[in-house]
């Protein structure tokens, strides 16, 4: 089980101060956060993209690539990757350089992004949002798996001759997540690649997103990646701790009642009833967090939103040190009553066992007696690069 | 069972929306059982619901409360939607309630129109206000809709009635007619094969 977190990297004023961070404050934090979730054990640090304040994560691989710098450990992630916006073919280059940079310490969550206007300034129409998350994405795969991609859509200028550079780390694509609050077609998506499946579920009943969560685990297993119940399934959730319940309450109250998003809504405590979002004690959040398995199963990621609402840095920070404090215990719950058969999320280095396997009882690559170095491309299993003696020889 | 849901949009109580909506939907029942076709009615009175409805709206967030209302009305074999007549047009109490509603639930849906205002004045407020909202919609919108002024309460010679029945026995015909709403509980998905090819 991975437990980690999700900034959507917005820009919001403190409503118990009135005072607005600055961008390039909102930019470090990011940076801290990711920091401080290694250092307490978690698992992954995500971090949106958008186009538009008040959010700041334009650049992500930019971000993570900085963060990468300064962690040894922590998986970096995306929540979501623009995959109807952004080039499929700058996506392959931006993430396998931070791959090649992280040492494959990246996966990356797929989503289309519902902002309208952002879609014009990259010269896309929202109307195709569906058509442009599958052709960019079928487009993007091919990337990075093929050494030499001919292709031609309907949405970009076709590609002739074209080699991704550089070729994906250990001829392994990072790991892939489809993000999606209610399109079917993206649960297909996800169940057809045998891709991770993330639902946000913050905003949602349960009721929801364990529709949501059950169909993709239903088409998982039509599309021939094995039994519905493993399936790679990611949740968000987002919480709000204090020792005492009623501390927690007082405390995050001013937040949520202003909040982008659920502000002037429902109350908070509607709010809790009916979506994930737990306010109380730390085990109130333990327990609420272990229930999510009873609704959607055994599932492989669990991310929470932590620094929203204009939450200042320092208050994110405890509510970090509260998390490392029942991490132990929230891994033992969900360690309690898993099947053996039920996979962790892939990761670098699974996958490129995966990958050993899976040729250890192929052909034999590599002919004998080559002195070539590793194969780095995974379907045809030889470099795109001519060998050093073949462009010396043709001097 | 054949379900009808009446949709009322009056806000005082008793309200005389909420009146000609249960005077439809009896009659409609008395059509369809005469039909032999048993049904039953489910009054939304969307008084009840403006609190949910407006969080809805600054949200998106649907309370359990508005959640039943919306599957009632993807469950419904028909729909009877009755709005009060305010400043020329539906109230914005019922525009909110099919605003939340998901895109598509009405969709191919039988529909009868009602109205409620001071004076017969205010009756073409089905013609130009209620049934473009439903054309959009795309449901399929009953041809006789009814319109009560405050003076057809107490019309003699019974023509308020005469009115709901036939209204309602135009109705009950394109709710036999319509195909029975599949209602399960999972989405319905397009093979990606299909989703590639597109």
């Amino acid at each position: 089980m991975q437990l980690g977190i999700f900034s959507v990297g917005d820009v919001t004023p403190d409503p118990t101060t009135g005072r607005t961070p600055s961008e390039h404050e909102r930019i470090k934090a990011a940076v801290t956060l990711a920091k401080k979730a290694e250092e307490i054990g978690l698992d992954v640090f995500a971090t949106g993209e958008h186009h538009n304040p008040p959010f700041h994560p334009s650049s992500p691989t930019t971000l993570l690539g900085f963060i990468a710098a300064q962690t040894e450990r922590i998986i970096l992630s995306t929540a979501t990757t623009l995959i109807t916006t952004n080039d499929p073919v700058k996506l392959a280059e931006d993430y396998s350089v931070l791959q090649h940079l992280a040492d494959g310490r990246v996966d990356l969550m797929m989503g289309r992004g519902n902002t309208g206007p952002v879609y014009p300034w990259f010269g896309k129409d929202i109307r195709e949002g569906i058509g442009l998350a599958i052709e960019n994405y079928a487009l993007l795969r091919r990337l990075w798996r093929e050494e030499v991609v001919n292709w031609e859509g309907k949405f970009r200028t076709p590609l002739q001759g074209f080699t991704l550079a550089p070729r994906p780390l250990d001829g392994v694509p990072p790991f892939v997540w489809h993000g999606s609050i209610r399109s079917p077609e993206i649960a297909e998506q996800a169940a057809y690649y045998g891709d991770g499946f993330f639902h946000n579920n913050i905003f949602w009943t349960m009721s929801h997103t364990k529709r949501m969560v059950n169909l993709y685990r239903r088409r998982f297993e039509h599309h021939g990646h094995g039994p519905a119940d493993t399936a790679i399934v990611g949740l968000g959730g987002q919480f709000f701790m204090g020792r005492k319940s009623q501390d927690a309450v007082n405390e995050f109250r001013p937040y949520f009642d202003v909040a982008p998003v659920y502000g002037y809504g429902p109350s908070l405590e509607e709010f809790m009833a009916e979506t994930p979002l737990t306010v109380g004690s730390p085990q109130q959040v333990l327990e609420r967090t272990l229930s999510f398995t009873g609704e959607v199963g055994h599932y492989q990621r669990q991310l929470f939103l932590v620094d929203h609402a204009g939450l200042p840095l320092k208050t994110v920070l405890e509510q970090l040190d509260l998390l490392g404090e029942i991490l132990p215990d929230l891994r033992k719950g969900y360690a309690e009553g898993r099947p053996a058969h039920v996979p962790d999320a892939p990761t670098h280095a699974s996958l490129v066992a995966a990958r050993d396997a899976a040729a250890a009882t192929a052909e034999p690559e590599v002919p004998a007696g080559s002195t070539s170095p590793a194969p780095v491309d995974d379907v045809t299993g030889r470099s795109p690069y001519p060998e050093a003696t073949e462009v010396e020889a043709a001097r | 069972m054949t379900s009808i849901v009446v949709v009322t949009a009056g806000t005082s109580i008793p309200s005389s929306s909420r009146m000609l909506g249960e005077q439809l939907g009896e009659a409609t029942v008395v059509s369809l059982v005469a039909s032999g076709v048993p049904a039953e009615v489910t009054h939304l009175e969307l008084r009840t619901l403006a609190v949910d409805l407006a969080q809805h709206l600054a949200t998106r967030v649907p309370s359990v409360r508005l959640r039943e209302a919306f599957d009632a009305v993807c469950a419904a074999d028909g729909v009877i939607a009755v709005t009060p007549v305010f400043n020329g047009s539906y109230s914005g109490l019922f525009k909110l309630f099919f605003d939340a509603l998901d895109e598509d639930a009405m969709a191919g849906r039988p529909v009868l129109l009602g109205a409620t205002g001071g004076t017969a004045r205010h009756s073409l407020v089905i013609d130009h206000a209620m049934l473009p909202l439903f054309f959009y919609l795309k449901a399929v919108v009953a041809p006789h809709p009814v319109f009560a002024a405050t003076k057809d309460w107490g019309a003699s010679g019974g023509k308020l009635d005469h009115r709901i029945t036939r209204a309602a026995e135009e109705f009950a015909k394109l709710v036999l007619a319509a195909a029975p709403h599949a209602h399960g509980d999972d989405f319905e998905v397009t093979d990606f094969t299909d989703l590639l090819g597109g």
